[in-house]
């Protein structure tokens, strides 16, 4: 699925990522953890494809294809899906109208045929109980005025209806109260399957309790500085950061 | 004082047009079209060294050999032509049963192409023609400041064509009014037309106004219009600017209102016409008027655009709400000069201004300024101007969605326009005008 290897990037001059590598496979969930400024919304942002950051070495596939040289709108239609740590705010641009248009250029750049009003509408239905997103907000115009949580909320709404290969959740559960949290969990583990993968950007264990992941990965410093399995996120809990920094 | 004027060949040809005009002139107009003309002749073509025309340049325009034609006809062929582009142009826009229609070829009334309102107490027709109207001789030539604005003089000593309309009292206009000019010139051409819209007390009018052209050469139009609204009455004027490149239009709108009338103006600006100057002047003269001012403004190419308005508050407990929004794309240029005058007697005046410009390219320019002078110690004013680009960082967030990069600007142009658009209050209008703004960003 996803292949890192050597990856530096810099945003302004300053190399943030310095020799990152990771793989990850389809049905897998990874989660990365580490200190801030660490340069984890950072890896999201390369990703996605943020104009501001400038890989200067390094190689990004997704399913053998180079996913660095695809502008951000073709890197989402191949599957590439980030839920922000801020989304932003839009108004005037509304939500479903926006979810509809983003649909229909993903389906029609895979050669498939936009949904009907009907079909769209269904699955809009289905995805928001998924999630228990408010019928009302999906109305409203893009984040508009919505609590931090709405907002994280939306995301993942939004992640469902897309239903990418590879989503790339960037502390999607701070600002979630334990509800909330429980909710996102469940939708994204019931999004879960052979054919996509997750990418979980957290401070918090918590989080793994409710999505278990396959491996834990510690990005320190613009780079992956250990990797272990689930046990892993418990004893950075208890011992944070710095036994791993300090060598 | 000769600084602050332009010299042009165009002046000459238009004093001796002038003369064998008022030579031939029968009518009642004779003596303000002789005042009109002197105001003219002292104040001349106005240079960027007045105030007023600072970051706007004439020069283009008047330095045109433009024809003066003594009289306008229109044939067959020209009524065909007409009959064309608005099927081509309007079969959207409006069901036929949905309006009235009246349409002008070259300022002159076309019947065969028009359906007018048969109701009672709505009196529509050739200016010209209105002369012995009592709404017309009370109104007329009473509200067009022509001391101070060069072309609203000139249009006033000159003038042939125009549409005149007078709703009596408690008079509601059923349907939208929807005028249609259409400018056919083979050659280059200079136009004048004046319009006179009288609203009476407790009645309600909505007009749309709009353009047609089929012109090879340019076409200068120097238009102005009075409006006047009596106590109570209710008056939704729009002005939807989409036309040619070789269109260049002037124009002055100047509104006076009296208690609890509502005047809202819509002047929208699209690709096309090359040069538009708008000067509209609103004068709140009663107690607890209200006035609306909707302006939204989409340039391209290499036009250029300018809105200057005048909110004048006379009197107490006047409400103004002013909301201007630029998309200013390309090489072109967008002026925007807001005045508000709250007079000393015009107390617990609230005044609202607004405008906000979207620079779309490097090489686009903005001239936006918010001018308030107040006179009054209770009044509520407030006014924001802002010049910015897209928001980078919700391009992002919309294409990281998939949404590729001309559909994803489309999306935030019509968000930015979008407070704007709605309050169009025609709901066939309001579609018709975001339509051509996606339009229009679809093509770039
Ligand atoms: N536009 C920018 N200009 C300059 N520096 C930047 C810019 N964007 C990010 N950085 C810097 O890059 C580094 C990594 O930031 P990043 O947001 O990736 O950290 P993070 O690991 O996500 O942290 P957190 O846990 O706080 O979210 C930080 O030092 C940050 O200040
Ligand atoms: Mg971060």
């Amino acid at each position: 699925m996803l292949s890192i290897k050597n990856l530096h990037a810099s945003v302004e001059d300053k190399e943030i990522l310095k020799g990152l590598n990771l793989e990850v496979k389809a049905g897998e969930v990874h989660a990365i953890m580490g200190p801030n400024g660490a340069g984890k919304s950072s890896l999201a942002s390369v990703l996605a494809g943020r104009e501001n950051y400038e890989v200067t070495e390094g190689t990004v596939t997704l399913d053998g294809k180079d996913i660095l040289e695809l502008a951000p709108e073709d890197r989402a239609r191949e599957g590439v899906f980030l839920a922000f740590q801020y989304p932003i705010e839009i108004p005037g641009v509304s939500n479903i109208n926006f979810l509809k248009t983003a649909m229909n250029e993903i389906r029609t750049y895979r050669g498939e045929a936009p949904l009907t009003a009907k079909e769209f509408l269904q699955r809009s239905r289905e995805k928001q109980e998924l999630v228990e997103f408010d019928a009302k907000l999906v109305n409203r115009s893009l984040n508009e005025g919505f609590s931090g949580g709405e907002k994280k909320r939306n995301e993942i709404f939004q992640l469902a209806m897309l239903e990418p290969k590879l989503a790339i959740l960037d502390e999607t559960d701070s600002g979630l109260d334990i509800d909330a949290l429980r909710i996102v969990s469940r939708g994204v583990n019931k999004l879960r399957g052979g054919n996509n993968a997750f990418i979980l950007i957290t401070h918090y264990q918590r989080l793994l309790d409710y999505i278990v992941p396959d491996f834990v990965h510690v990005l320190a410093d613009g780079k992956i500085i250990k990797t272990g399995g689930k046990e892993l996120a418990l004893e950075l809990e208890e011992k944070g950061y710095d036994w791993l920094t300090k060598n | 004082m000769m600084t602050k004027q332009l010299e042009s060949p165009l002046f000459e040809s238009l004093a001796s047009q002038y003369d064998m005009l008022i030579l031939q002139n029968q009518d009642s107009t004779k003596t303000y079209r002789t005042e009109a003309m002197e105001a003219f002749r002292k104040l001349g073509f106005p240079s960027v060294k007045n105030e007023e025309w600072r970051f706007t340049n004439i020069l283009p325009v008047v330095k045109t050999n433009y024809e003066l034609p003594a009289t306008t006809t229109v044939d067959a062929e020209q009524i065909n032509k007409a009959q064309e582009l608005i099927s081509n142009t309007y079969s959207k826009l409006f069901a036929e049963d949905e309006v009235y229609r009246l349409v002008l070829i070259n300022g002159v009334f076309v019947t065969s192409l028009s359906r007018l309102p048969e109701q009672q107490g709505v009196h529509l027709c050739e200016i010209k023609e209105a002369t012995e109207q009592a709404a017309f001789q009370e109104h007329f030539g009473k509200i067009l400041n022509i001391k101070d604005n060069a072309f609203a003089a000139l249009n006033s000593a000159m003038y042939q064509d125009g549409v005149f309309i007078s709703v009596e009292q408690n008079v509601i206009v059923e349907k939208p009014i929807h005028i249609i000019k259409v400018i056919l010139a083979e050659q280059a051409m200079m136009q004048q037309s004046r319009d006179l819209f009288v609203v009476g007390k407790s009645a309600a009018l909505n007009v749309v106004e709009s353009y047609l052209t089929d012109i090879a050469q340019p076409v200068f139009l120097n238009a102005a219009a009075e409006v006047v609204l009596a106590e109570n009455a209710t008056f939704n004027h729009y002005d939807i600017q989409k036309s040619d490149a070789n269109l260049r239009i002037i124009q002055r709108t100047e509104a006076a209102q009296k208690k609890h009338s509502n005047y809202s103006n819509y002047t929208f600006t699209l690709p096309g016409a090359s040069f538009v100057r708008n000067n509209l002047a609103l004068h709140l003269n009663d107690d607890e008027v209200q006035s609306h001012l909707y302006g939204l403004y989409l340039t391209a190419d290499s036009q250029l655009v300018d809105n200057h308005t005048e909110v004048h508050h006379k009197m107490p407990r006047g409400e103004s709400n002013q909301l201007y929004k630029g998309i200013v794309m390309d090489k072109s240029k967008a002026v925007f000069n807001g005045k508000i005058f709250v007079y000393e007697d015009a107390q617990k005046t609230n005044a609202f201004q607004q405008s906000n410009n979207v620079l779309f390219s490097e090489q686009a320019t903005v001239n936006a300024k918010p001018q308030l002078e107040i006179f009054a110690d209770d009044v509520k004013c407030s006014h924001g101007t802002t010049i910015g680009q897209l928001n980078k960082e919700a391009l992002f967030y919309l294409k990281s969605r998939g949404i590729g990069e001309t559909q994803a600007k489309q999306l935030m142009v019509k968000a930015f326009a979008f407070d704007v658009a709605e309050k169009i209050q025609i709901p066939a209008l309001r579609s018709y005008v975001e339509g051509l703004i996606e339009t229009e960003m679809e093509s770039r």
